[in-house]
């Protein structure tokens, strides 16, 4: 079908114009409707977690109620403060989707499927997921108002600090598949007995030490001082109400479902799984099922720990993850050097 | 580059937390010196729910200030409603039946229960973790049903008569009451796992907002945030009221004086309440519920001309009243000493130095209840 509705539009826009309008409108709607779903799992998680029902009344099982939600929302004004950056304070909600859905396009889907496949593609991911922030700045500080400005420069911070074991942990991976290319990342996994094994098994305190840190990043829960609501009120969002308010809350759920399908890429075996050569459209699914599982692990942090403090969560980035982080590298980096060194 | 320990005014900015604010528990507004996320100064604003209690209480008979009484502290309210009537009874010599001096501690007990449990709720949902106040306000909701069985009202309880109780206690009542505490018991071992076990609660509370034995004594602490500064001062045990003597129980103290240690004490508390509870259920006589000498539509409550001060162990701390009549049906004068004002008051002296997300906690901890700040 996809080659089908390709090929009509090709024949308008010639061949790039067609996969940019394709992919774009592939990726958005599904990111649309991830939203909607992980706002819904969200609650019905934290809901059991505290052994409530959760929404029960629109839909089957509250389904629709993220739908009813965002009409609401929708239909709320846009409030905007005498005293904020105009331009700035309008352009925050809208750009902090722009690095979300680069990403998105840069995860392969399935066995050469992906809608941007770059020969370094993991060296663009890294560089794009901390790009985010930008746009958390430029909310908190063209807010006017000070809660707002601590939630982005607490922002700023920590996605500086937690880039840093992101990337070493994302490392010790390119060490072992020998490419920055995500599909190749995937497609060079090691193999016991002809069964690819996910990195995860061979590099599990990278795997963790990439979780806490996408974790961190998308300023989930134990780590989400940026927008503490029982200290800063709403952190960087503060002065941002309606769908503006809304576009921050899409942009949260987006990055963690596209984060955690890169960390899936890396350390859960991407789209891998029994069966996927001969049914090639299982790949996405695995995928997905793999993402919505790192998805869910994020959750369930969320609802059990309270929250760190600005100091201890910055001392357990330079402190801790940092150098667990390195020291893995350094250590994957011998063991590959002792194996290849014989041969 | 300024020094990190400058005071200029330059190098710092003031946040104005609350009075609308997700965690100033109601309406307190904290005016924060801050340099950078440190705290320099705080002082704390209070009077945005000011009803002038007792000047109201100058203008109403005893019996109709009532009402009034519980509205002060609407987490314990039936302590302070109980504290009351004790009050008037002692100084108008009014005799209450044993049966209604051990219903009012059961009841009072298991109001300091409920406040505790809302207050670990609320606590823990300031330092940004939600479950736990969930299942705390499911056990709260437990013994809210069972004292609005009794009551009539969930919250602001108005069931002190002078004399006794408004209604008797239901013949079913001990058996449920029973069966709220044996859920109470099972659950301590649970928030020990979700809460006390949990490292980052450790590290978020350990060492946090000392309060000093001889600070905490200087500004009249009281309560548990005095006993988790070492200091062993219960009303209950110090001057007992009411049938507080005739039962077994402890007052858990810890030396720290830290957020941890105030958690750990009230947690500790909420024990000793339920030991109370249980010998209390034991030991319930029968009989009549009201002195029957004490009502009557047409009798009006005078006092004797005088002065008294008369003072109860509330959730959060010395509740105390001081009585002045002139012989009349309304009181010359009541004066209401409120645990929380002092408790509020110290913070000034353990914020500076601390993180924003410190002041939370520590905010968090003295368990303040506003209404019962401004009266």
């Amino acid at each position: 079908v996809i080659a089908a509705v390709h090929g009509l539009l090709a024949r308008v826009l010639g061949d790039f114009g067609a996969t940019l309008l394709l992919g774009v409108g592939l990726i958005l709607g599904y990111l649309t409707f991830n939203v909607l779903f992980l706002i819904w799992l969200e609650r019905k998680v934290s809901a059991h977690a505290q052994r409530r029902l959760g929404p029960m009344e629109v839909g089957p099982h509250g389904s629709l109620q993220t739908i009813a939600d965002m009409l609401k929302l929708l239909s709320k004004q846009l409030v905007t403060p005498v005293a904020t950056d105009h331009f700035t304070f309008l352009m925050a909600p809208i750009l902090i989707f722009v690095p979300t859905i680069c990403l998105a396009s840069l995860v392969p889907l399935g066995d050469a499927q992906a809608f941007a496949n770059m020969p370094n593609g993991l060296a663009v991911v890294v560089v794009l997921s901390g790009v985010t922030v930008i746009a958390v700045f430029m909310a908190g500080w063209s807010s006017n108002n000070k809660y707002a400005v601590l939630g982005g420069m607490r922002s700023v911070a920590q996605v500086v600090a937690y880039e840093i074991p992101v990337l070493l942990s994302a490392l010790s991976v390119v060490l072992i598949a020998q490419t920055l290319n995500l599909w190749g990342i995937v497609e060079g996994l090691p193999r016991w007995h002809g069964i690819p094994v996910p990195y995860a098994v061979l590099e599990p305190v990278a795997a963790l030490i990439f979780f806490i840190g996408i974790t961190a990043e998308t300023n989930r829960a134990p780590f989400d001082i940026p927008e503490a609501e029982s200290e800063l009120v709403g952190g960087f969002h503060t002065e941002y109400s309606g769908m503006r308010f809304a576009l921050f809350f899409f942009a949260e759920y987006t990055n963690m479902l596209v984060l955690g399908a890169v960390g899936a890429t890396l350390f859960l075996g991407g789209w891998k799984g029994p069966f996927v050569h001969s049914l090639p459209w299982l790949g996405p699914v695995y995928l997905l099922l793999k993402a919505y599982a790192v998805v869910f692990l994020m959750m369930w942090a969320r609802w059990t720990f309270p929250r760190l403090r600005f100091d201890q969560l910055m001392s357990f980035a330079w402190k801790l993850l940092i150098p667990v982080a390195l020291l893995n590298l350094v250590v994957t980096a011998v063991v590959l050097a002792l194996i290849a060194a014989p041969a | 580059m300024p020094s990190p320990h400058s005071t200029d005014v330059l190098d710092t900015y003031t946040l104005n937390m609350g009075p609308q604010h997700p965690s100033t528990h109601g309406v307190l507004r904290m005016k924060l010196t801050l340099r950078g996320e440190e705290i320099v100064a705080a002082d704390p604003v209070i009077g945005y729910s000011h009803r002038a209690h007792e000047k109201m209480a100058e203008n109403r008979t005893y019996a109709q200030f009532l009402p009034n009484t519980s509205r002060q502290d609407y987490l314990s309210g039936m302590i302070y409603n109980f504290a009351w009537v004790e009050a008037v009874e002692k100084m108008a010599g009014i005799a209450v039946p044993e049966r209604a001096l051990v219903a009012r501690v059961i009841l009072a007990e298991f109001n300091r229960i409920a406040s505790h449990l809302m207050w670990v709720g609320a606590f823990l949902l300031d330092l940004g973790a939600a479950t736990p106040f969930l299942y705390a306000w499911d056990d709260r909701e437990a013994i809210l049903f069972l004292l609005e069985s009794v009551t009539g009202s969930r919250l602001t309880y108005c069931t002190g008569r002078f004399g006794g109780l408004n209604r008797d206690l239901d013949p079913a009542f001990p058996d449920r009451a029973r069966e709220v505490l044996a859920k109470l018991r099972a659950r301590w071992r649970e928030y020990e796992r979700l809460i006390e076990d949990n490292v980052i609660f450790i590290n978020r509370t350990k060492g946090v907002g000392v309060l000093s034995r001889d600070l905490c004594l200087s500004y009249g602490v009281t309560g548990p945030t005095l006993r988790g500064s070492g200091v062993p001062y219960d009303v209950r045990k110090a001057e007992p009221y009411g049938a507080y003597a005739r039962f077994e129980f402890e007052i858990p103290t810890r030396s720290e004086g830290d957020v941890f240690a105030r958690y750990m004490v009230r947690v500790l508390e909420m024990q000793q309440s339920v030991r109370i509870i249980e010998q209390a259920l034991d030991q319930l006589p029968g009989g009549p519920i009201l002195n029957p000498d004490s009502i009557g539509v047409k009798k009006r409550l005078k006092l004797p001309a005088g002065t008294q001060y008369y003072a109860v162990e509330s959730a959060r701390g010395h509740y105390g009243i001081l009585l002045v009549s002139e012989g009349g049906t309304e009181p010359y004068r009541a004066k209401f000493r409120t645990p929380s004002y002092a408790n509020l008051a110290v913070l000034t002296d353990v914020m500076p130095g601390n993180m924003v997300a410190d002041a939370v906690a520590v905010l968090g901890s003295v368990d303040l209840v506003l209404p019962e700040v401004d009266r």
